[in-house]
């Protein structure tokens, strides 16, 4: 990787380019920093996930093609959500109909953390001196497989805290419940309102009682959720998405 | 009533609720430590998975194998096409019999065939053997759990149940006690019985035996004292040989409730002289959705409910308010096969996080299964608005500029829009929750700014 730039697209999910533009920004920079060429293509909406897990997969399939005209020529596809992407890269194949897609998305499309993992076996030097609340985000953990979700009995790794090794004052925080869902689940949060706060109310007050000083994830829409909830009641656990964390430590 | 409603009811009482979700976490933490003390448990999942996958290949030839086997060892077998059936066969054999009470261990295909209010309404009274349903029975409910019947019911309500129906005590809750007190009454409706019926749960095709597994031997005590044994069997129950067995009774109890093995396994292999063993083999819409290729890994499911115990949904809402005989992850894909209007809220009961996926023993796909029920459900009962709504969105995302202007203006509106509009009773996101605060620019437009020009 060293002596060619990647040429990375960048693909920032429509509710972190709409209501995060910070976690976008920090993507770009982190990617910059590691002397990536990173392009934004401008013309790039939504991959159509809230509408697939609605029940309307099949009204996606112009989305799809418009995402994968806008970046397909890329050498990577990378995006600060494990959900999108794990939409993009799961279910793509069988709603276009495209089983030889899959090799193609398999070697290009990532979520940021994994990226910075698994090509360019990063690890991160510098300082961040506070006790980190890490929400493992399902669709990131189980569904693109970035650490052993507890309910597995294969020997332990995590691709996203691996990253921290080398990072001097971080004290990850140890949670009740190391990977239960934060209720968020797209329009489960609406069509299920009372189940989706109980569990949203419930991941915080781990969080509470574990010392967390800031919240991070791998997933905004995860974050987002649980901010709301606080913001409701009045606390204030910051939040911070794990490219703020990352491009601060880097910068 | 949908999924929704139910389970926003549950929560009402917070403690109740919450106590039910720890309760069942508990569970699921006992169910990893044991599953830990197994270095093979994947490999174990892995090879039960495939010995169900070739069972539900070869299903037609290895039901008659059973048949024959079974038939050889004295075993009287009947077919039963659907829960009607099945209960017919059931009370022909009680009526030929004079039997007007029967012993019944835990079985949920009797659950799901109805039978109890069946044979009541025929005149025959049905006693629950096992504790939980003994308990939910008393009450005139269902089971909440298919492993736990009565997990929705603390020791209070036990107590006072039992203090109204045995005469225990009244204010005592110790389980001891109130244990005894069971033993005691059902006891007595055990040596009464002349019939048991019993659930299966693995039928072995190689011998025509079958195996039922429960904790309270009362299986064993009913069917050893009856003169007759009937036991129900759904048709997919079945496994090839006697040495598949080893696998599936490693994961069954341990994913169950964290035993090693249940404290009971009963092989049945032929009636005692004298006596007679009736196995009726239900269909009950099973062979319906083995046909249906996204949805037959369901019918793998051996009933250990470890998918419920796991799942942030189900210990939030009870098992009631899936109103199907199977609840949680593992009803909500089996049951839309049965009925798809009526448990058409059932797949969206779900974050799609995937724990019921990676907790099932025979590693059934059962959030990938929601999903794609949620696809068939968007096509048969379509909901306009939504409908609308998403064709609109469907639209929005195919065109750069509409998407941009949505964008655009949804910022715009949570700027600029008064609190009093934007958590109005119509927002369900903004009752328990605050909209995110929307920046000046979006994204994009930052990009623009400061980036484009340097490309």
């Amino acid at each position: 990787m060293a002596q060619t730039k990647p040429h990375v697209g960048l693909f920032i999910p429509c509710y972190v380019d709409q209501f995060y533009p910070q976690v976008g920004k920090a993507t770009l920079e982190i990617l910059e920093k590691l002397n990536c060429n990173v392009s934004y293509p401008l013309n790039q909406t939504c991959c159509g996930q809230p509408l697939a897990n609605s029940g309307y997969e099949r009204d996606t399939k112009d989305a799809c093609q418009h995402f994968l005209s806008s970046f397909l020529q890329f050498d990577f596809i990378v995006s600060p959500s494990g959900s999108c992407v794990h939409h993009v890269k799961e279910r793509y194949p069988k709603i276009l109909h495209d089983p030889e897609l899959q090799s193609l998305l398999d070697s290009k499309i990532f979520e940021l953390t994994e990226f910075l993992h698994d090509i360019l076996s990063l690890e991160i030097q510098g300082t961040f001196s506070h006790k980190v609340g890490y929400h493992a985000s399902c669709h990131a953990l189980r569904g693109l497989g970035l650490s052993k979700s507890s309910e597995v009995n294969t020997a332990p790794f995590d691709k996203v805290k691996s990253l921290f090794e080398k990072v001097e004052g971080l004290e990850w925080s140890q949670l009740q419940r190391s990977d239960e869902c934060c209720g968020f689940g797209g329009t489960f949060s609406v069509k299920e309102e009372a189940i989706s706060l109980s569990m949203g109310k419930d991941r915080l007050t781990d969080h509470h009682e574990a010392g967390t000083e800031i919240l991070t994830a791998t997933d905004m829409s995860c974050l987002m959720h649980l901010q709301a909830i606080e913001d409701k009641n009045q606390s204030s656990l910051p939040v911070m998405h794990l490219a703020e964390i990352i491009n601060q430590i880097i910068s | 009533m949908s999924h929704s409603i139910a389970s926003t009811d549950f929560l009402k009482n917070e403690e109740h609720a919450k106590w039910h979700d720890e309760t069942l976490w508990m569970i699921r933490e006992k169910r990893d430590l044991a599953s830990q003390k197994v270095p093979e448990w994947e490999n174990l999942r892995t090879l039960a998975s495939s010995i169900k996958e070739h069972v539900l290949s070869n299903l037609d030839h290895l039901l008659l194998e059973f048949e024959a086997n079974a038939t050889k060892n004295g075993i009287q077998v009947h077919w039963a096409k659907d829960a009607q059936e099945h209960n017919q066969f059931v009370l022909d054999i009680l009526k030929k019999q004079s039997c007007a009470q029967v012993v019944k261990s835990k079985s949920i295909l009797t659950e799901e065939c109805h039978l109890n209010p069946f044979l009541e309404k025929n005149g025959i009274e049905v006693i629950d053997t096992d504790l939980g349903e003994r308990i939910v029975q008393f009450l005139h409910q269902p089971p909440s759990h298919i492993v736990l019947p009565a997990i929705h019911l603390k020791k209070r309500d036990i107590s006072e149940l039992f203090h109204q129906k045995l005469q225990t005590e009244k204010g005592n809750e110790d389980p001891y006690y109130l244990t005894q007190a069971a033993r005691n009454h059902l006891r007595e409706k055990f040596l009464k019985a002349k019939v048991a019926i019993t659930g299966v749960n693995f039928g072995i095709a190689e011998t025509g035996e079958f195996v039922v597994c429960t904790n309270e031997g009362n299986a064993d005590m009913g069917v050893h004292l009856a003169d007759v044994h009937i036991a129900c069997m759904g048709i997919e129950k079945l496994i090839p040989r006697r040495n598949d067995l080893g696998v599936f009774l490693r994961l069954l109890a341990r994913s169950a409730t964290g035993q090693a093995i249940t404290n009971y396994t009963s092989h049945f292999r032929g009636p005692e002289k004298g006596k007679q063993i009736h196995l009726i083999l239900v269909d009950n819409g099973r062979t319906e959705q083995l046909g249906r290729e996204k949805f037959r890994n369901s019918l793998k499911c051996i009933r250990c409910g470890a998918c419920m115990n796991t799942c942030p949904i189900y210990r939030r809402s009870g098992g009631f308010s899936y109103q199907s005989t199977v609840p949680g992850p593992i009803g909500s894909i089996l049951s839309p096969g049965l009925d798809l209007k009526k448990y058409s809220s059932l797949p969206f009961a779900s974050t799609l996080c995937g724990s019921c996926t990676d907790v099932c023993p025979v590693k059934i796909n059962i959030h990938e299964q929601l999903y794609e029920w949620r696809q068939e459900i968007t096509k048969a009962n379509p909901n306009y608005a939504e409908s609308l709504s998403m064709k609109l969105a469907s639209g929005i995302f195919k065109s750069p500029l509409a998407y941009r202007i949505s964008g655009f203006l949804m910022r715009k509106l949570i700027i600029n829009l008064p609190d009093s509009l934007l958590y109005n009773p119509w927002n369900v996101w903004g009752k328990g929750r605050k909209l995110p605060k929307a920046p000046q620019e979006s994204f994009r437009n930052w990009y623009l700014n400061h980036r484009k020009d340097e490309q």
